[in-house]
């Protein structure tokens, strides 16, 4: 369990994490989403020590990182791709972790394996790919069988199977009672891994929610409904709690009332629909809205830059 | 912690903890899992032994008024001096060695997965100088008797000749060997400090080479007060045969050549506990 409590770090003037508050749970996959530069790296760094909270306060399983007398059993993390020198040889490398909290060479051959990394281990670490870095990353990561599994951006650079092995892998380390949590920028893949979301902008809290939720509020978007008699479809859907607007004279917008409650309503009364569509808001751009107002680098759009030429 | 519980896989892993031992095995395993530093040190060996035995076959008593290079003594030559001629160019590479050995960590990126491992952290720089140590002790050791005995082939039947039953000759060749780890392990304590090789070796260079030849642009009372305690000369009386009327003795050289090196590690401490890493 992490748990995070009005922590803050600033450089300078700069206040790249603001009185962030979240709670990652063991059992589940926590995504911990923003756009570029929201200070995701920022925090995953505090949570392992890295960098000192300028307030408020995380802790890992009850108690400051550095507390523990097994870290790496506590929390096992994949920060920033390249956290290993070039000149190592995988294996060494993992072993140069294992000795400091004497964990056998039998669980450093286990990761090595488990990361699919067997045919590279004695190669060093320098030519490797951006994907077998991160395998490596995660195998280090996994080394100390941690309670908890923290990482930043796992499928970085990684190939469709790749991704689909970080995807089982988190999925199955949350089912064996683990916390995970993974950050990411992309709403799409965390969705699809995910449990929780934690989501966050300029380093401050925008959604605590769970992916059912976000995913049900991301479609709130009506429902499309069109027919040749639109005008007596109408009345026969309004209701409480239900608005109906409409864009052409055969076209309904409703909200309020889900499409099979419609279809139904409109075979009760014999009237003949020739589209019936949920409109659904696509994740990325849900979570885009969430977070346009505080995205670190903006785009402009290409109109609005041809027109102000 | 709960969860320890509920996975039978972490059965057995309770015997996991961070100590002291566990770190500076795993510092060990770090400094020979790399080929940088097999070549660094095999380069200060090598340098350290052919160039002191080269100085000594190619004594010749004429050519003394010439002076020696910088460092020992007061440019008389006696065979302790020729044999340790190569100190100079081996401190060098043993400086690089300690550096490469700690800001290498920080250039590549690999501190990160160090200071995870071991968020204490003072364990590591404690535990890098305990390495880098006693591994530049005993080959530097080695290193200057072997020049030293080469040597005596070079200097058979020359007037300086000296052999290591002499007066003061072990005592001077340990001495070189203890000056060479000593500048390893501040090779260490400036890569930590400064977290960037280019910078760290800069200094060294500047600290052992440059700033004794500077300095005598201080004034000449200033100067003669002073110059001795600097760590390039301090370090040098460690090893010197014949000590000059204004160096310090053996003894009170290692003294404060000592104290450079943990003033330079005590920040080195001070930053590392104190800094983002």
């Amino acid at each position: 369990m992490i748990e995070a409590r009005e922590l803050t770090k600033r450089y300078g003037d700069k206040t790249v994490v603001d009185a962030l508050s979240f709670t990652v749970k063991p059992g589940e996959v926590t995504g911990f989403l923003g756009p570029n530069g929201a200070g995701k790296s920022t925090t995953m760094r505090m949570i392992v020590g890295l960098d000192a909270p300028t307030g408020g306060s995380v802790t890992v399983n009850g108690r400051s990182y550095a507390q523990h007398t097994a870290p790496l059993h506590e929390i096992g993390s994949l920060l920033e791709a390249k956290s290993v020198h070039p000149g190592r040889s995988a294996f060494h490398h993992l072993m140069a972790l294992a000795y400091t909290h004497g964990i056998p060479r039998r669980r450093v051959d286990e990761v090595i394996e488990l990361a699919g990394l067997t045919s590279v281990a004695g190669k060093r670490v320098g030519a490797f790919s951006l994907g077998m870095g991160q395998r490596l990353g995660i195998a280090a990561a996994l080394l100390g069988d941690p309670a908890i599994v923290m990482l930043d951006e796992p499928v970085n650079g990684l190939d469709p199977e790749g991704v689909l092995w970080v995807r089982k892998l988190l999925r199955s380390l949350a089912d064996e009672g683990r916390a995970v949590m993974l950050s990411s920028h992309l709403m799409s893949e965390t969705a699809m891994i995910a449990d929780h979301l934690v989501i966050i902008g300029r380093g401050r809290l925008l959604a605590d929610t769970t992916v059912d939720d976000f995913t049900r509020e991301a479609s709130g978007g009506g429902v499309k409904v069109a027919s040749a008699e639109a005008g007596r479809l109408r009345s026969l859907l309004a209701g409480p709690d239900v608005t109906i607007s409409s864009s052409s004279a055969e076209e309904l917008l409703v909200t309020g009332r889900d499409a099979r409650q419609i279809g139904r309503i409109a075979a009760e009364h014999g009237v003949a629909l020739y589209e019936l569509t949920p409109q659904t808001v696509s994740l990325e751009a849900a979570f885009m809205d969430l977070t346009r107002d505080v995205v670190e680098y903006q785009s402009h759009p290409v109109e609005a830059e041809r027109k102000a030429a | 912690m709960t969860v320890t519980e509920l996975s039978p896989t972490r059965a057995g892993t309770r015997a996991y903890k961070v100590t002291g031992p566990r770190v500076l095995r795993a510092e060990w395993a770090k400094f020979w899992s790399l080929r940088s530093s097999w070549i660094t040190l095999g380069v200060a060996v090598v340098l350290l032994v052919a160039l002191g035995a080269i100085a000594s076959a190619t004594y010749s008593p004429d050519a003394t008024a010439q002076g020696g290079p910088p460092g020992p003594g007061s440019g008389e030559q006696d065979a302790v001096s020729l044999a340790l001629l190569g100190v100079t160019f081996a401190s060098l590479a043993l400086g690089v060695l300690g550096v490469l050995l700690s800001a290498g960590e920080y250039t590549t990126g690999m501190i990160r997965s160090t200071l995870t491992a071991v968020p204490r952290r003072l364990p590591v720089l404690w535990s890098k100088a305990a390495v880098i140590g006693p591994i530049t002790l005993v080959l530097a050791t080695l290193g200057a008797l072997a020049a030293f005995q080469l040597g005596t082939l070079g200097l058979d039947g020359e007037r300086i000749a000296l052999s290591l039953g002499d007066d003061g000759v072990l005592r001077s060749l340990a001495g070189a060997g203890l000056y060479l780890a000593l500048v390893a392990v501040a090779g260490v304590a400036l890569g930590v400090l400064l977290r960037s090789s280019a910078g760290a070796i800069a200094v060294l260079v500047g600290v052992l080479l440059i700033l004794p030849g500077l300095a005598s642009l201080l004034p000449e009372s200033l100067y003669d007060t002073v110059s001795p305690y600097f760590p390039s000369n301090a370090g040098s009386a460690m090893y010197t045969l014949h000590q000059s009327s204004d160096a310090l003795s053996p003894g009170a050289g290692l003294a404060v050549f000592a104290g450079w090196v943990a003033l330079t590690l005590a920040a080195a401490a001070w930053r590392l506990r104190k800094s983002d890493a």
